[in-house]
């Protein structure tokens, strides 16, 4: 069986996959992160959104040996060692930005990467249109909308509110 | 640490595991050893099973087994039972054809299992799943309701003749004759409740588990209710005790009424682990979700209303005829029938109602409740059909909601139809909701709309509903063939620290912070010392699990109950401690206080001495401080409100928009505004998805056409608004807590709003209904051949 070798939340790992296997079932079957899931097998939910360098991406969409030599972080790896949350996080919590917690980590990932590819501010339409390919069933998406708005000034060291 | 107990929006505890991937759902879990199933399932809706050839996937790569519907058949296994009995009109009990757990003879509906196969991985079992040759003979298919109830209508079970499950009613037939022969107007209207896919975001798995050496099974499952599947599992399917049975429901990514139900897979991966000696893992692919989750709504009705000349409401007559699928799911024959037609007097005083219900079987997906389960289809009906007796009379919609209300003295008020309501006041979540969404600037907001090309229309919906479904006695009489009651064991630890196990399930409603708030308040224990179980047979005495929003009005009045029980027994020791008599100790903030002394004991000084008896009145009283309460209730309860709903239709696209939306409602008292707040908006997503994108199509052939996310229109954050949310309360008279419940409103109240705003933004062109879902080829068709019309004359 191939090999691939790849950094999940910096710790270098090599693992035997099929041609066929998935990112998102390198990560949960042969690496035990759960915290990505799968909601669908039509790369419509977004439940399974990692950062491939630093990148959002549907890791049920990417082969696991398209990740050769990347860097990938999943929701394991977002908080500081001393258990401190990263900002999405602590607005997802502070907003009540989840219920069930099914959609929150692919929603989390794929904020974050709104986020940062919007250093100059972010406006509310802008961030419903990044949520296109996140589905999230019990929120009705206003307090994820909240959060993400929230996380902005955090995370761009602005004291400023990002655009409402 | 701010003030945590009743009434404040404590972030939630759950959180911190999910926002950091550490939430521990089904298919996160593997047991050692484990080997997975994968499900061939009926790619056509009707046809004989006339030859499975097993022996090719039985060989390939790393199968253990193959089982079909003979092997089901050779273990004597039983159906999928129903948990829900209907009587006909002639009192005769309703059809309930057999539900093999896999398929016998005949597969009935796109998506019935027909083999399984188990194998060392899941690519194993997949890759043999399609070695199994299956030679079917096609039969006809009824694959709509109207095409089932049609002479020599192919037939789905044998012994349901015409495809009847039931025909059913309720109400006074004569008194309602009566008042339509007498009526100054009537109105009618026919309407068709669309079809729905749950889709929860986690997607169904279930582990079997059997332990040889003790003979105990161990189920995993993501469900509502776990001491329901292992009543139904184990007593009707499986035949094993209940002792030996563990069903566990461990974090669980949504449900909406979808998880309430025991299903086939459920069973096969227990039977299987039993007969494998194995771990046998089952998860759903969503594809699979399509076709073998429970579907909901599904009702094609005629709602009739006599007025007198002034438009009061004289009487209603309605026709239901209700989709049960190709099986009975667990509780689908109750939900079209007392969760529907017991619905049908609304927010109003009408004197005489008269409902028959049919229901029927067709070759698609059973169906079941679904967020709001038969209250969602009342309320849509009624308050469509309000609109349309304004838009047909004249009379002002508001006013006309207004003079046919209930008045907020009149209760308790009897309704004709069963119903008792103990508590509301519909004129003040009206008057809140028409000044919170600004009704009254509605025409400048609409002119400014027109003169930038688009039709802007308002519509408003005030419903009602009912939760918290009880008393057991009586929907024992009506044929539930369970209890519903609920249990909370509290057991205070010797430190001071307590832990709750309830018998509710918590899938994204918070119970974890929510009931734990309860304990705060009521024993005074500080948050962060409070720890909330639920979800596993072996620990809790026994529940009935999660949905009709009952967890909070009946889950959280047996807690209270056991609360009381545990400050009656911390009374007797305090008073011993402090040597005075228990009359005169008292219990607050946390603390028994001797009345007119200082002395003092806490919570915790009491549950030491309660298990370490040194000092103790150990003669009268046992050692350990928990208490175990079972709240069975007396009456539902009825929370009920006022949704206004803002869209702006582009009428080049037909597509619409929601603008603005708001909801008031009356959910009794409220303990974190937070999660309610959350629990309205999630709620009026589904209904606003209900309203405008969502809609289960089969093909005339019985396939399913809408079976993946692609096909199935799922709410986006891109399609809805913003959603204000207000509670504008009056107290359930007949719970300790004065709740009533939020899970379920938001789905209640919104869809019946939307579509009186698309009409009412439609209504330059003549339109006095469309069915949901209003999708923009459905608007561009309508305005397209108005236009036509238009042009024409
Ligand atoms: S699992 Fe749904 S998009 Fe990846
Ligand atoms: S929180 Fe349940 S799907 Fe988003």
């Amino acid at each position: 069986m191939p090999q691939v070798s790849l950094t999940v939340n910096g710790k270098q790992h090599s693992v035997e996959v099929e041609g066929r296997t998935l990112l998102v079932e390198l990560l949960r079957e042969k690496l035990a992160l759960t915290g990505t899931h799968v909601g669908c097998d039509t790369s419509q939910c977004g439940a399974c959104v990692v950062h491939v360098n630093g990148m959002a991406v549907k890791s049920c969409t990417m082969l696991a040996m398209q990740a050769e030599g990347a860097k990938v972080t999943t929701i394991e790896g977002l908080a500081a060692a001393d258990g401190t949350l990263h900002p999405m996080q602590e607005m997802f919590r502070e907003h009540h930005a989840l219920q069930c917690g099914f959609c929150t980590p692919g929603m989390v990932m794929t904020a974050i990467d709104l986020i940062q590819s919007h250093p100059q501010g972010i406006t509310e339409e802008q961030i419903r249109d990044g949520l296109e390919g996140n589905l999230c069933r019990c929120t009705g998406y206003h307090n994820i909308v909240k959060a993400i708005a929230a996380a902005w000034p955090l995370m761009h060291g602005k004291t400023a509110q990002a655009a409402e | 640490m701010g003030f945590e107990g009743i009434g404040a929006s404590v972030r939630r505890k759950e959180d911190r595991r999910f926002l950091r991937g550490q939430g521990n759902y089904t298919d996160d879990i593997n047991r050692p050893g484990q080997t997975y199933a994968y499900i061939r399932r009926a790619d056509r809706p009707h046809a004989r099973i006339l030859r499975i050839d097993t022996a090719a996937a039985a060989a390939s790569a790393g199968v253990l087994a193959v089982f079909t519907g003979a092997d089901i058949a050779a273990d004597q296994l039983g159906g999928i039972p129903c948990g829900w009995q209907i009587h006909n009109k002639d009192g005769s009990p309703m059809a309930e054809p057999m539900h093999p757990v896999i398929a016998t003879g005949k597969v009935r509906h796109v998506g019935d299992p027909v083999a399984v196969v188990v194998a060392e991985s899941r690519q194993h079992a997949k890759d043999a799943a399609e070695k199994l040759v299956i030679d079917y003979e096609d039969l006809p298919a009824v694959a709509t309701m109207r095409d089932a109830i049609a002479p020599g209508a192919p037939l789905v079970h044998d012994d349901a003749p015409g495809n009847q499950c039931y025909d059913w009613h309720i109400g006074d037939r004569e008194a309602t004759e009566a008042a339509f022969a007498r009526a100054a107007h009537v109105v009618k209207l026919d309407l068709l409740n669309n079809r729905l896919i749950p889709n929860a975001m986690e997607p169904r798995a279930a582990i079997g588990e059997f332990d040889s050496n003790s003979g105990d099974y161990t189920l995993y499952t993501t469900s509502q209710n776990p001491h329901v599947i292992r009543l139904l599992m184990g007593a009707f399917v499986l035949h094993i005790p209940e002792n030996k049975l563990r069903v566990v429901a461990p974090d669980v990514g949504g449900g909406f009424g979808s998880k309430i139900y025991h299903y086939a897979e459920e069973a096969i991966v227990t039977w299987a682990a039993g007969k494998l000696m194995r771990p046998v893992k089952w998860t759903a692919e969503r594809s699979e979700s399509f076709m073998s989750d429970a579907h909901g709504r599904d009702h094609d009705s005629t709602a009739e209303m006599a007025l007198d000349a002034d438009g009061k409401f004289l009487a209603l007559r309605v026709r239901t005829l209700c989709n049960m699928g190709a099986y009975l799911s667990t509780f689908a024959p109750c939900v079209p029938t007392y969760l529907y037609a017991t619905l049908l007097a609304g927010v109003y005083a009408t004197p005489a109602i008269y409902a028959e219900v049919r229901a029927v079987f067709t070759n698609t997906v059973p169906v079941d409740a679904y967020r709001g389960a038969g209250r969602p289809e009342a309320s849509y009906l009624l308050e469509r059909l309000v609109d349309v007796i304004a838009a047909d009379t004249g009379i002002d919609r508001i006013k006309l909601r207004r003079m046919n209300f209930i008045p907020a003295d009149a209760f308790p008020y009897q309704t004709p139809v069963a119903l008792q309501y103990d508590s509301g006041d519909y004129v003040a979540t009206l008057e809140a909701a028409l000044k919170q969404a600004d009704f009254a600037g509605f025409p400048a907001r609409r002119a400014a709309a027109k003169a930038a090309g688009k039709l802007r229309g308002i519509g408003i919906s005030t419903y009602l509903e009912a939760c918290g479904i009880a008393p057991s006695a009586v929907v024992g009489s009506l044929g539930a063939r369970a209890g519903l009651y609920e249990v909370a064991n509290i057991r205070v630890h010797p430190t001071g620290s307590v832990t709750v196990f309830t018998g509710t399930h918590s899938h994204g409603q918070g119970h974890e912070t929510t009931l734990a708030q309860l304990v705060c308040s009521q024993l005074g224990v500080p948050m962060e010392q409070i720890e909330v179980v639920h979800g596993d047979t072996a620990k809790i005495p026994f529940g009935m699990g999660t949905y009709g929003s009952r967890s909070l009005a009946v889950g959280g009045s047996a807690m209270v109950k056991a609360m009381d029980k545990i400050i009656a027994k911390g009374r007797k020791i305090a008073a011993h401690l402090m040597e005075a008599s228990v009359e005169d100790v008292t219990f607050e903030d946390g603390a028994f206080k001797v009345a007119g002394t200082d002395k003092s004991k806490t919570l915790t000084d009491v549950s030491l001495a309660a298990y370490v008896p040194h000092n103790y009145p150990i003669e009268e009283l046992e050692p350990g401080l928990e208490e175990t309460a079972f709240y069975d209730p007396k009456n539902f309860t009825y929370p009920g409100g006022c949704h206004i709903c803002e869209v702006e239709i582009d009428p080049d696209t037909g597509v619409t928009r929601v603008v603005n939306f708001t909801a008031v409602d009356d959910v009794g008292r409220v303990i974190n505004p937070m999660i309610v707040e959350g629990q309205v908006q999630g709620g009026v997503a589904q209904g606003i998805g209900q309203a405008l994108l969502e809609n289960a199509v089969y093909d005339a052939s019985g396939q399913l056409l809408s079976g993946s996310m692609m096909d199935y229109t799922m709410p986006r954050a891109d399609n809805l608004p913003n959603i204000t949310v207000g509670t504008e309360s009056t107290l359930c008279t007949h719970n300790p807590l004065g709740v009533k419940g939020c899970g379920e409103v938001g789905a209640i109240g919104s869809p019946p709003a939307v579509i009186n705003a698309v009409v009412d933004a439609l209504s330059e062109f003549g339109v006095r209904h469309l069915d949901m879902p209003a999708s923009p080829q459905k608007i561009w068709s309508i305005i397209e051949a108005a236009r036509g019309r238009m042009a024409a004359e």
